[in-house]
């Protein structure tokens, strides 16, 4: 393999996306109303796309012979390197808007960072990327201010989905010293220069919805490392299922 | 070989969106262009409009079809991504067709979507998410109708 740390960085990304993605598709069939099952989806899509330009390019820089389907359906949960925040469930629609808002809230200025990335595959992901994620945080925004300052009802859900997912939102801005020095080469982008425009968005979003931003606590944390909770797993052992039974299947 | 790909162009630019069969691949933008490469074999360029837009791949396989069909033998289609598709690449022709068929063409910056019924810019939009990645749901508050519109991206 030409470049380890490229590589793992790499499949790092696709991985966010995959499982964002796939927890989105989960919601085909059970949205609250129709928009939302098209506007979740069309998410879950763009997602999944993006995932797939990265494993590519993942598989090219492993030169081991695995392509996109082997690196999203072979590997099990400790192989997985996405964010803690991306595989958490569903939940209630609140769960699941508050996981869009924490998550979009970084990738939107994590891809235009990387549209200037002087790896030119990355590059071009970025560029598709963020235009997608402006759609993606516009989305989640609009919603979680209908939510908090909607019925009492919905303003406790939102709030609590809130309070629930805050200990994930660490991981967003943490690097190991191998994306550290991608981003010293120009390749990566420096994960904690997003904390300040994250912070931006996220107090905006929230005071416009009436909800409270939790106190900084201890952060869960590992996720870059194949760390991960239960979830994870359950969530694999459904989306691998028809690759683990046929190996190789295609339409 | 300038014959070759002038012949795998007009091939290619022939080839219908599968999602908005009016419109050629050409006209949306989604068709880059048409070189030979150093071993002479034919390279078609297309790019996605959305990451995820499921069609590339039978977009791929009408191309394949329709290059066969031309006599332009042993083609490749290359799916480029660099630069990012925009909708100001679809064409004034794809344009008119767009709004031929009920669906409002991507506004220009600032510009109000058109009713593509009656012409009023009285709408609303209703989702942003519509049936493809690539369009969004509106309502004319002038003659009721609802229709969709392509996103400005």
């Amino acid at each position: 393999m030409s470049d380890p740390a490229l590589f793992r960085y790499a499949l790092g990304l696709a991985d966010d996306q995959l499982v964002l993605g796939h927890r989105l598709s989960q919601w085909t069939g059970h949205a609250p109303i129709l928009e939302e099952e098209l506007a979740l989806g069309n998410i879950a899509l763009d997602l999944i796309g993006q995932a797939r330009g990265l494993y590519q390019y993942a598989g090219e820089l492993e030169d081991a012979d695995r392509d996109e389907d082997a690196l999203a359906y072979h590997r099990d949960a400790r192989g997985y390197l996405n964010l803690t925040l991306v595989e958490q469930p569903n939940g209630d629609f609140a769960k699941t808007i508050a996981r869009q808002l924490f998550y979009t809230a970084m990738a939107l200025p994590f891809w235009q960072a990387m549209t200037a990335s002087t790896d030119q595959r990355l590059a071009a992901v970025a560029a598709k990327a963020e235009k997608e994620s402006a759609y993606h945080l516009r989305h989640a925004t609009e919603w979680t201010a209908r939510l908090g300052d909607g019925t009492d009802e919905s303003h406790r859900r939102m709030q609590a989905a809130i309070d629930q997912l805050w200990e994930f939102t660490g991981e967003l801005f943490a690097a190991d010293s191998a994306e550290a020095d991608l981003a010293a080469l120009g390749i990566a982008t420096d994960r904690a220069s997003l904390r300040a425009i994250w912070d931006d968005t996220v107090n905006q979003a929230l005071a416009e919805a009436t909800l409270a931003r939790p106190a900084d606590s201890w952060m869960t944390e590992g996720g870059r490392d194949g760390l991960h909770g239960e979830d994870l797993g359950h969530m694999l052992a459904e989306m691998q299922s028809l690759q683990r039974m046929h190996p190789g299947l295609s339409w | 070989m300038v014959a070759m790909t002038e012949k795998a162009w007009a091939a290619a630019s022939a080839v219908s969106d599968p999602e908005l069969p009016p419109l050629t691949i050409a006209d949306l933008g989604v068709l880059r262009g048409v070189h030979t490469d150093a071993s002479g074999r034919v390279v078609i360029r297309i790019t996605p409009t959305y990451s995820g837009c499921p069609a590339m791949t039978v977009i791929q396989m009408e191309i394949e079809t329709a290059l066969d069909k031309a006599g332009v033998k042993d083609a490749r289609v290359e799916t480029e991504l660099a630069p990012a598709w925009s909708s100001a690449d679809i064409t004034a022709e794809g344009r008119t067709k767009l709004a031929q068929i009920g669906i409002a063409p991507p506004p220009d910056p600032g510009a109000l979507i058109e009713c593509p019924r009656c012409k009023s810019t009285a709408t609303e939009e209703l989702s942003r998410f519509g049936a493809t990645a690539c369009k969004s749901l509106w309502r004319c508050t002038s003659c009721l109708e609802p229709f969709e519109a392509f996103k400005a991206l």
